[in-house]
Order: structure tokens, then C-alpha cells, then sequence
């Protein structure tokens, strides 16, 4: 069934948010060269290319995760959006409020916080279509009436939990919070942790909704296992921020809540192992395989990740590793190894059920080319971030720049191997890219050329 | 059920983190110089590259006690004319001197990284150098 107009708000997101990756990624290769050398293009120093990078590799996540959202309940779910409209003023508000981000970062106008690095009145019409998001997705699940399965769940607790945070990342704009030292440093790592945990519950929802489509099996999604892990994940979403503060005056019991709540991910991964070998043999069978192997990408970071998460949660480590690099590796691991690369399942999940005469079901070269150079490359990457953060957490000298320069060949890797990490992403992005405007063309009555460039199989 | 309980939670644990649970004894209160300084660091993103307390960009070092370890006069020059590793980024000599006074206040807030602490067994830390 060709789409119809009104799935086509969804995939516009999805496009979007490629070609926010894409251009994320370009900024963060500069940045990671300039980390090596500092002058590298004097009109764009580093301070601007950080925050473009971070901007548009987020915006990439939120992108890609609402896109799924507004394509599969109007389209999958049968779910009519409550307001297409509303959807389409969100779309094209992100887009002016991106271009005028873009536009303050490139003339050095900042408002100076870590991720939302651009003035703050940016914000509000981000705010204000978040509220338009919310009443459209609440009002579109009344149709709904059966007890919601967890992605329902998920996405919706994302949504408002976002908004809650994001709220809360803006007190810095009150005195009371800006004018004590601890407090707006509080203020900062209590809202971003969280509104971290926030857009993983937009991600992760659309990761168990992907996974339940392709296995056929609806039950899994509400199942009480699914809720307990939702709920330990909405736990640690509200205390567990906390231990990105350890080593900011506060009192001692917060940081001992938050190690405790952290610690309680172990049970997350503990289950993730237990299951691993059920689902990898109930993905085999599938017939989604571009879909399947980013998703089992994704599984294999989500260890990863979480054992080095389950270590620096720990204060006698997190002495160690705090304001190093190996921050920077577990966010990296984190926003690509894990959301990308559910984000990208997601992507070609959609065009494989979209575009089944076009896309066969093996997995086609030129993407699992890309999937293999992104993630041998991002497996470097994160090694060397982590043995930079080794080094500089270790280093008991007072000379910043020696430490530097100790360091340097890990940088020297880790500037090298995020060209290959780009390269890789650009090629998995160009096909998605191109197939996702087949859709859209096949929507707005144009013949797509069935050219089965994507079924040249490897598998 | 569930959900309500951990947004109540939610809703009470930040009032308390916002008030009991930060305060802390901090030093002396924020100046008007100091409060101009916190304007100018975020207008040029500073926290791109710097970090308070290890947060922020891991580029440049950690400024937390910069001031107590440096002196006031080495951070100033490092503002106001750059370094090989450090541009400059064109600060008039007020504006630079309010940084400077900034990252005095932030100097009286706290240690880091702390210098005196107790690692228990379990793998807490008890850090003796915060202000009590």
C-alpha cells in the first residue's frame, strides 16, 4: 500500500534528522582535528564547531525518534494523528528554530550551557511545539483502547519527561539558581541526565516496538517484564543523574542514592545477557536484515556501554574517570552505538516495509558496507577515548599541557578514526536517505523506477 | 499507580535538591563583577572547551581552582592574550578582568579534583574537602 499524504510528516523527520547526522558528524570530525590542533580554521573555532556538533547530533536523535513516532501510529497502528497539521507546524518550526541555531553558533552568539549551548529564547519555540507534540500524540492515543503496550508507555513518558527537563535545564535563568556555584551546577547535570534518560525512553520505546514488528510477536511489548524495565528505567531517569555530580559539594546521601540507583541498571544488563540468545535467534528468522543488524549493533553497545556506565557509576572509580575523556567515550558509545544504531534499525525497517520491491530482504552491500566501517571505526574511537581518559585521570602531574600532550596519540587515533566513523555513517545515511525519498515520491503519485539498487544481496 | 508515585517522587526530590540538599556552605556571595564575568563566560562558550567541577569540554583544564593554584594574574594573561593551545578570543581588558573575578567566586565554592578523601570498601567516597 503506497503511503498516503499524511504518513509523509513522519518521513520528512526521518529525512531531516539524516541530514542532521550528516552535517553532525562533519562538525564533530573538525572538532576532533582541532583537538589536535587548536588554530585548525580560525573563522570556526572550536567553541562553535562543539556545539554544532552536539546540536545537530541531538537533534539527529530527536529527529529520527519523533519521525518513527508521527510515521507508525498513522501508519502501522492505524492511529490517525488527532492534528496532521499540528505535526506539520512542529516540523517546519524545527527547521526555522534549527537554521536560527545554526545561524547564532556560525556569528558566535551563545547562551553558554552544555548541549542547549545556543540563547535561550531559541528554546521557546522548542517548548512551545513540544506542548503541540504532547496534545497530539496523548489525543491520537485515546483511539487506542486497549491497555497500552510498553513503547506506548515509553514514548509517552519521553514526551513529557522531556518537557519537564528541559523546563528544568532553563533555571539557570532565575538568580536563585544562577548566583550559587553548586546549584547551577546541579541545576545543569540533574536536568541533562535526566532529559538524557528522557530522549532514551523515546529511543528505546521505538527499539521494543521495531523489535515486536519484525519478530511478530505483540506479546513481548506487554509483558510484565517489559513494564518492570520500564519503570527500573523511569527510576533511574528521575535519581540516577546524580552521579554525574559525585564531585560537587553536595550532601553525602544524594550521591549515595544515585550509586545505588545506577547499580540497579545491573539488572538490566543482566537480563539483556539472559535474553541475548533468544533474540538473536528469533531475529534470524526475520526477514528485515539491514533492520536486524543495526539493532544487533545496538545490542552489542548496550554491554558496552553499560559495563563502562556500571563502572564510572561507582564513586571510587568515578574519582578516576570524572573529567576525562572516558566521559566522552561513554557519551559517544552511547549516542551512536546504541540510539544511532536503533535509530538506523528503525529507518530500514520502514523502507524495507515500504519499499519491498526495491529493497529485498537480505542485506544490501553499500549499507552493511557503511555498517561495518561505522562500527569497527566507532570501536576505535571509543577505545581511544577511553585510553585518553586513562591517562589524563591518571596523570598526578600539574602541567595540563603535558598531559596533553602524554595523551596525544590517543587523540591522533581518535581524530583518524572519526573520518572512518563519518565515512562509514555517510553511506549507511546516503541510501537511507535516497530510499526514504522513493516513499515520498511513491506518496505523491510518481513512478518509482523499480532499479533494485539495494538488492544487490551479500548475505 | 506506579507512575504517579515516581512523579510525586520526582517532583519532591528536585524541590529538595534545589534547596537542603545544595546548600552547602559556599563562600562569599556572587559580586556584581564576578556576576558580569559569568555573563561574559557564557557569551563566548568558554565551557566548550573548560570544565567546572569536570563538567564541560575536556580541551582546555579545569578551572574550578584555577585562581587559588594559578594566581589571578596567570589567568588573566591566559584570557587575555591566548596561548599556542588557547586562542584569543578578543576580550576587552574589563571584560576579561570580570572572568577573572568569576573564576575567583567559583575558587570559593569548593575543591577540585578533591585532594582529601575516604574510599570505602563498598566504593563510596567521603570527601573531607567539602565545605561543611
Amino acid at each position: 500500500m503506497i503511503a498516503r499524504q499524511n504518513d509523509l510528516i513522519g518521513l520528512n523527520f526521518l529525512r531531516l534528522g539524516i541530514v542532521s547526522l550528516a552535517i553532525g558528524m562533519f562538525f564533530g570530525v573538525i572538532g576532533g582535528f582541532q583537538f589536535l590542533f587548536p588554530d585548525f580554521l580560525q573563522e570556526l573555532l572550536f567553541n562553535r564547531t562543539r556545539p554544532i556538533h552536539v546540536s545537530m547530533v541531538v537533534s539527529w536523535i530527536f529527529l529520527a525518534a519523533i519521525g518513527g513516532i508521527y510515521f507508525y501510529l498513522p501508519r502501522q497502528q492505524k492511529l490517525s494523528l488527532w492534528s496532521p497539521n499540528a505535526a506539520k507546524i512542529h516540523f517546519w518550526v524545527f527547521i526555522v528554530t534549527g537554521i536560527a541555531i545554526l545561524y547564532s553558533y556560525v556569528t558566535g552568539k551563545f547562551g553558554g550551557r552544555e548541549y542547549f549551548m545556543f540563547p535561550a529564547i531559541l528554546s521557546l519555540p522548542i517548548f512551545l511545539t513540544w506542548i503541540l507534540f504532547g496534545v497530539n500524540y496523548f489525543n491520537t492515543l485515546k483511539k487506542y483502547k486497549e491497555p497500552w503496550p510498553v513503547y506506548y508507555w515509553m514514548w509517552g513518558t519521553g514526551i513529557v519527561f522531556f518537557f519537564i527537563t528541559f523546563c528544568e535545564s532553563y533555571l539557570w535563568l532565575i538568580p536563585y539558581f544562577r548566583e550559587s556555584m553548586v546549584r547551577e551546577i546541579i541545576v545543569q547535570w540533574k536536568s541533562y541526565g535526566a532529559l538524557t534518560g528522557s530522549w532514551n525512553m523515546l529511543v528505546y520505546g521505538t527499539a521494543i516496538y521495531v523489535a515486536t514488528r519484525i519478530a511478530g510477536n505483540q506479546d513481548a511489548a506487554k509483558s510484565k517484564m517489559a513494564y518492570g524495565l520500564f519503570f527500573l528505567g523511569l527510576t533511574n531517569l528521575i535519581f540516577g543523574w546524580a552521579h554525574h555530580t559525585y564531585l560537587v559539594p553536595s550532601q553525602t546521601w544524594i550521591r549515595v542514592l544515585a550509586y545505588a540507583i545506577s547499580m540497579t541498571e545491573l539488572f538490566i544488563l543482566g537480563k539483556i545477557l539472559w535474553d541475548w540468545r533468544a533474540s538473536l535467534t528469533t531475529f534470524q528468522k526475520n526477514q528485515h536484515c539491514n533492520a536486524y543488524r543495526f539493532m544487533f549493533a545496538a545490542d552489542i553497545w548496550v554491554f558496552i556501554n553499560l559495563v563502562l556506565a556500571l563502572i564510572i557509576s561507582v564513586p571510587a572509580f568515578n574519582l578516576i574517570t570524572h573529567g576525562t575523556h572516558i566521559t566522552v567515550a561513554h557519551a559517544m558509545g552511547s549516542t551512536i552505538g546504541i540510539n544511532t544504531m536503533i535509530l538506523l534499525s528503525s529507518l530500514f525497517y520502514v523502507i524495507r516495509e515500504e519499499l519491498p520491491e526495491n529493497v529485498h530482504a537480505s542485506c544490501s552491500k553499500q549499507v552493511m558496507t557503511g555498517f561495518w566501517i561505522t562500527n569497527v571505526s566507532l570501536a576505535i574511537f571509543f577505545f581511544a577515548l577511553v585510553m585518553a581518559g586513562f591517562g589524563r585521570g591518571l596523570y598526578e602531574g600539574a602541567s595540563f599541557q603535558e598531559m596533553a600532550l602524554q595523551i596525544r596519540p590517543f587523540l591522533v587515533v581518535f581524530a583518524i578514526s572519526g573520518i572512518a566513523l563519518m565515512l562509514g555513517m555517510w553511506l549507511v545515511l546516503w541510501n537511507a536517505f535516497r530510499l526514504l525519498g522513493k516513499i515520498i515520491s511513491s506518496a505523491n503519485g510518481e513512478k518509482v523506477r523499480g532499479d533494485g539498487e539495494l538488492s544487490t544481496a551479500n548475505s | 499507580m506506579i507512575f504517579g508515585t515516581l512523579f510525586v517522587s520526582f517532583v519532591f526530590y528536585s524541590a529538595y535538591i534545589y534547596t537542603a540538599g545544595t546548600e552547602v556552605a559556599h563562600g562569599p556571595e556572587i559580586s556584581d563583577e564576578a556576576r558580569r564575568g559569568q555573563q561574559v563566560y557564557q557569551e563566548y562558550n568558554c565551557m566548550a572547551c573548560h570544565q567546572f567541577y569536570g563538567l564541560g569540554g575536556y580541551m582546555g583544564p579545569d578551572l574550578t581552582n584555577v585562581i587559588s593554584n594559578r594566581g589571578a594574574a596567570y589567568a588573566g594573561a591566559f584570557i587575555a592574550a591566548g596561548t599556542a593551545t588557547m586562542p584569543n578570543l578578543g576580550l576587552s581588558p574589563e571584560e576579561t578582568s570580570d572572568v577573572v573575578a568569576f573564576l575567583g567566586f567559583v575558587d570559593t565554592t569548593g575543591t577540585y579534583p578533591p585532594k582529601n578523601y575516604d574510599v570505602t570498601w563498598y566504593g563510596t567516597v567521603r570527601q573531607e574537602d567539602d565545605p561543611q
